[in-house]
């Protein structure tokens, strides 16, 4: 792995590569262009950036209007203004009309950190995928989010791009990376249970895999970079393969992938599903390692938690 | 197109919309019926469309922000030939287009979906600012209404139309002062609008809703300034209708046979009056 960046950095970044080679690309924001790095774009092409202020039901519908007249507009601002407080307008002026706006959300989960529970959203996966039509993605590390973000725009339609303000390891690799919207990457191999992680929790599931290798169980993980469509049959895949799964991810347990996984394997395949992710409760404030580690994203607890679910099969 | 001629339109609108809840059973008739004036003018006079190319890149927009008054809308779209006026009697049924509120997706002319209050104009916001941002000329039309000014969203929306200066956007304030639960003044007083769009940033001006002359002088007043316009109608809910006017029973509720008969005949009498 090399070094690590926090996945809002290269949404940032991507913005301003993107911008000069798609022309309609315009990106709005709710004063928090520094925070959320549309600050980037903004510098590129201050003319193609507009500052909603502190408003976001507004942005929302400004970027409606902006995509019904053929522009792509990427708004912009914490998971929990995004998708918390202007749900229903990216309801009913985005989803219904299904209009080509992308909602480029950061600050999601706990490693917000300081800011505390206000800030910290575990609700927007839930939130975003009951949306007809739109696309859920949650990019793992630095390269899948600039691929996501030029995959957003090559989509026709409405997507949520999460992001996460905590630097993390980038363990793609830019030259060969390439990103296929709605497809989950097997990222190693396994026969005994399977990890299926999505964002920040990639990498930990990684070094839980290592963890379980040594003591003789082999996991398989696989990274759900789109949470909605759903790989089914990368899932399904696995839970006949490996017979458990276990789903990590930095969203409450109720609403997200852990339940987009046990929604697919229930119906298709049924195997024991471990969900580890925040449970029923709001986070606190601190520093995001502290969190993360005080809440169970550790490799340790995966390992635990996977070899839980093992111990689950009939 | 002269005043009578306009006025004969606004009246054919007024009755197909009111046929169109009739045959539904349901919708919204007494804002329907007040709008029905300005939707005249706009179709009719003021904007620049085709209704054969409704997506036509350069067009002028219109945004009925106040979207459960579409049974109006429906009747000056199909008046105007972007569908056949036989759809209207399909109004609120599951396999029409003719939504319960305006679908953009599958009802040509419909600019924008609309029906939940405050998002329209956020909507028509972002279209005028794309003809800014690529100097494009049309310009943007909306219908909000005086209830609907209750939602915060439309005062983001007010100072986001100011601050970037969208002197492309028009947005007619439709205040017949009835809501739902009653008079706007008793429910929660969002007047007076005039000071407040003027506070905002905006070129607002007073008008008769149901005048053509004022409608027109407006529009005017739009085009030469340099900022956006609000235009507050003065309106009578249920215009037309001698039993619906002024009467917030009909906000949201449809004629039975006889009530569909009388308003039909109240109307028909309208008729007469103009080719007098």
């Amino acid at each position: 792995m090399s070094e690590k960046l926090a996945t809002r950095e290269a949404y940032g970044l991507a913005l301003a590569e993107f911008g000069a080679k798609y022309s309609n690309l315009v990106v709005l924001d709710a004063d928090l262009a520094a925070a959320t790095k549309t600050g980037t774009f903004k510098k590129a092409f201050p003319d193609r950036f507009f500052d909603c202020g502190i408003a976001e039901g507004n942005m929302i519908g400004v970027a409606a209007g902006l995509a019904s007249t053929g522009l792509i507009p990427f708004a912009s601002s914490f998971a929990m203004f995004a998708a918390g407080r202007a749900f229903e307008q990216i309801r009913n002026s985005v989803g219904y009309p299904h209009l080509n706006v992308k909602i480029g959300a950061t600050h999601a989960g706990i490693s917000v950190g300081e800011d505390g529970a206000t800030h910290q959203c575990n609700e927007d996966i839930a939130l975003m995928r009951t949306i007809p039509g739109m696309v859920v993605i949650n990019p793992a590390d630095a390269v899948e989010a600039r691929a996501a973000v030029e995959a957003a725009i090559l989509h026709n339609g409405p997507c949520y791009l999460r992001f996460g303000r905590y630097a993390v390891p980038t363990f793609n690799d830019k030259e060969t990376y390439k990103f296929e919207l709605g497809k989950g990457v097997k990222l190693r191999d396994g026969a005994d249970v399977t990890i299926v992680a999505s964002g920040l929790t990639v990498s930990i599931a990684m070094e839980a895999a290592d963890l379980l290798s040594s003591k003789g169980i082999s996991a398989r993980v696989i990274n759900i970079h789109t949470i909605k469509p759903l790989d089914e049959e990368i899932i399904l895949e696995a839970a006949k393969e490996t017979g458990a799964i276990l789903v990590a991810e930095e969203h409450s347990i109720i609403g997200g992938l852990g339940s987009a996984v046990c929604e697919a394997v229930c119906e298709k395949c049924p195997v024991p599903v471990v969900r580890f992710g925040m449970n029923d409760e709001f986070g606190r404030s601190g520093s995001a390692a502290k969190l993360l580690e005080m809440y169970g994203f550790t490799a340790e607890n995966f390992a635990k938690l996977a070899e839980k679910a093992i111990s689950l099969k009939k | 197109m002269d005043k009578k001629a306009l006025a004969k339109i606004a009246l054919d609108i007024r009755k197909n919309a009111v046929s169109a809840v009739h045959a539904a059973k349901s919708g919204h008739p007494g804002g329907s019926l007040g709008i029905a004036d300005i939707l005249a003018y706009l179709y009719f006079e003021e904007m620049n469309i085709d209704p054969k190319n409704p997506t036509w890149e350069d067009r002028d927009r219109f945004v009925l922000s106040k979207g459960h008054t579409c049974p109006a809308y429906y009747a000056a779209l199909a008046a105007k030939g972007y569908f056949d006026k036989e759809l209207l009697l399909t109004f609120r049924k599951p396999d029409s287009i003719l939504q319960g509120h305006p679908d953009m997706k599958h009802i040509p002319g419909v600019d924008m979906s609309t029906g939940s209050l405050g998002q329209g104009i956020s909507a028509a916001c972002g279209m005028a600012l794309s003809a800014k941002l690529r100097g494009k000329n049309y310009r943007v039309y909306s219908i909000l209404g005086d209830g609907e000014s209750e939602e915060g969203q439309v005062w983001e929306a007010a100072m986001c139309a100011a601050h970037y200066g969208l002197s492309n956007l028009c947005i007619f304030v439709d205040f017949n002062g009835l809501q739902i639960d009653g008079p706007v003044a008793e429910v929660m007083n969002p007047a007076p609008f005039d000071e407040k769009f003027r506070a905002f940033g905006w070129n607002v001006v007073v008008i008769d809703g149901h005048n053509f002359d004022e409608i027109s002088s407006a529009c005017e007043s739009a085009k030469k300034s340099d900022k956006p316009t609000a235009v507050i109608c003065k309106t009578v809910k249920g215009k037309g209708v001698s039993f619906m006017e002024n009467n917030v029973a009909w906000h949201g509720s449809a004629p039975n046979d006889e009530q569909f008969a009388t308003a039909m005949a109240d109307l028909e009498k309208i008729g007469a009056e103009i080719d007098a």
